[in-house]
């Protein structure tokens, strides 16, 4: 049979068949059976007992309060953690750009918390934040300067949740925007101080756009990844205080055993969500981008 | 790229340029002194910051559990507790959790190998109908979040029957979308004369595939596997959602039901398993972070 001529015609298909196999049977098949389960009022016990009632679970979605608290949260989160840790990798890598030893240092340090499971972070961060005894108040406390109920309040507990996915996150976007940065041809900035431009203008003008593949991808993964906090949320706070800080894919977590119609038509508005952000990035942005 | 697609973006009337505060360095040695003094110091900052929330951990960690809740604060325990570690270790099933996490993760390594390679190679090398199509469907796979598609592949594995034993941790990791993507990209590169050349010397695909290809993408396998390394040995979630019970749960999750079992404030403890959790990871960070750091970076690059 391997040297018919059928073989290599068919060889293609059996090596990336296992994979494709995987993804339609992990993937695209639970996307159309929680399709299917938002269409439903699931009984967990009795699945045959399960009644096929329509759109009803999406109608209720969009009449309850504490969908459009998640969802404003989620959409918070998002804009926060993007617009901070993009901006933040972005100065910390032209801090670290010139090659020195202790460059190197800082850079393997600012990298660790990506390397550590985020329940160990979330737990350290929670210490830290711990109102009374906790480091941060401590160290404000000593400078003189107020301090915050961080997790404890539900106006400063998105803020807190946002401040660790930025510390956890920031290392990795930096390392990117670093190695970029170094493959930026030489000859560029020579040219720049040739006509004497000023480090504002070489930046927006060479920097940026030289970067903007980069952050174009930065851009997608940092949405996605944000699209889908769920971890910190779980461990450092349980949504609350009142609410205000559970998430999209928190929310669905918590409706999973009570009501799984519902949580799952919750899910499909989740994966909605992330590729309304990806076809708005792709269709306004990509056009932008500066391939080299 | 060459100087000339820049140049145009070069000409074009900007803005007027502020004029910088740290100008032209060779006339003004002291300004650029202090700009170096001044990166030095916002570099120790910026690194005390990422440092210092582990030194907090390690420190409480060895506190007693009094010193570890009070204010002020304790930067140096008086005795260290070493006992914390021994009450962290024996308060849950920890080998077991230990256990479960080494082998969920190395099944998944070893698989998504097995089935990466040949895929890319065959997206990389082959023409075939639907190519496109299959590919497209690798790349949307990498997109949408487990956080979406948990609650059917719970109840697909509950139906099959599996929820009480690891597979359902290990079996919807089998396939990296991610992997395959960058893998490809990378077989890619490899020139094709090689390909040809080997062909002529009638070596067989499978092995121009292992012999040839992929100890050519050695940094790009070592990319994909470090990543998924990281990314299972940490995860919380698919097996927060996947299991029901203690004996099939990995170490993130046996750490965060800690928390639960000792309750708020027996910190020193908590922090005492999450040094467990942290460390072995850090020392294998310590010898090889400009490894590492290399191979996270060069994924971002396409």
């Amino acid at each position: 049979m391997r040297n018919g001529t059928l073989w290599p015609r068919l060889r293609p298909y059996a090596m990336v068949a296992p994979v494709i196999v995987g993804i339609v049977l992990f993937v695209f098949y639970p996307i159309a059976y929680l399709g299917q389960l938002s269409l439903n009022d699931y009984n967990l016990l009795n699945p045959a007992m399960s009644e096929f009632i329509g759109l009803e679970n999406y109608v209720e979605i969009f009449q309850r309060g504490d969908f459009y608290v998640a969802l404003r949260n989620t959409l918070v989160y998002t804009l926060g953690t993007v617009s901070i840790t993009l901006t933040l990798a972005v100065l910390f890598a032209l801090l670290l750009k010139r090659h020195t030893r202790l460059g190197s240092i800082v850079q393997a340090g600012i990298f660790i918390p990506h390397v550590i499971s985020i329940v160990s972070i979330s737990l350290v961060w929670l210490l830290m934040m711990e109102p009374s005894f906790g480091l941060i108040n401590t160290i404000l406390k000593a400078l003189g300067l107020p301090t915050s109920m961080w997790l404890q309040s539900s106006e400063t507990s998105m803020l807190s949740i946002i401040i660790v996915s930025v510390w956890h996150s920031t290392g990795y976007f930096t390392l990117i925007v670093l190695a970029a940065l170094h493959s930026i041809p030489a000859s560029l900035y020579e040219a720049a101080a040739l006509d004497n431009a000023g480090p504002v203008r070489v930046f927006f003008k060479i920097t940026l756009p030289m970067l903007s593949p980069q952050l174009f991808f930065m851009l997608i993964i940092s949405t996605i990844g944000a699209l889908k906090v769920f971890d910190t949320v779980n461990i450092m706070t349980g949504g609350g205080p009142n609410n205000s800080t559970t998430s999209l894919a928190y929310y669905i977590f918590q409706n999973r055993t009570s009501n799984i119609g519902y949580a799952s038509a919750s899910g499909i508005v989740l994966m909605v969500l992330v590729a309304v952000f990806t076809i708005i990035y792709f269709r306004i942005l990509s056009k932008k981008v500066h391939y080299q | 790229m060459s100087v000339g697609l820049a140049a145009p973006v070069l000409a074009e009337p900007g803005p007027p340029a502020p004029q910088p505060e740290v100008s032209i360095p060779p006339r003004r040695p002291w300004a650029q002194r202090i700009g170096r003094v001044l990166a030095a110091v916002l570099k120790v900052a910026l690194l005390a910051g990422f440092i210092a929330p582990f030194l907090w951990m390690l420190s409480t960690s060895l506190q007693t559990s009094a010193e570890s809740s009070s204010f002020p604060i304790t930067l140096i325990p008086e005795v260290p507790q070493f006992g914390n570690y021994v009450e962290a270790m024996t308060s849950g099933p920890f080998l077991t959790y230990f256990r479960n996490s080494v082998i969920v993760t190395v099944s998944i390594l070893v698989i998504q190998l097995a089935l990466m390679i040949p895929a890319a190679y065959a997206f990389a090398v082959y023409d075939f109908r639907f190519k496109n199509i299959l590919f497209g469907m690798v790349l949307l796979a990498f997109m949408i979040p487990g956080q979406v598609t948990f609650i059917p592949v719970y109840l697909m594995m509950a139906e099959w029957g599996l929820i009480q034993t690891l597979l359902p941790q290990i079996i919807p990791a089998m396939t990296n979308a991610f992997g395959v993507f960058l893998l490809r990209q990378y077989f890619m590169q490899i020139p094709r004369e090689i390909i040809e050349a080997a062909r002529l010397d009638n070596a067989s695909e499978w092995r121009i595939m292992l012999r040839i290809m992929v100890p050519m993408s050695i940094p790009a396998l070592a990319t994909v596997v470090l990543f998924s390394f990281v990314s299972h040995w940490n995860d919380y979630f698919w097996p927060l959602v996947m299991t029901d019970s203690a004996a099939v749960r990995p170490l993130p999750i046996g750490i965060a039901m800690l928390r639960e079992s000792e309750g708020i404030s027996q910190w020193n403890i908590i922090m005492a398993g999450n040094v467990v959790l942290v460390v072995p990871i850090l020392i294998v960070y310590f010898f090889a972070a400009k490894h590492i750091i290399r191979a996270f970076a060069y994924s971002g690059i396409k």
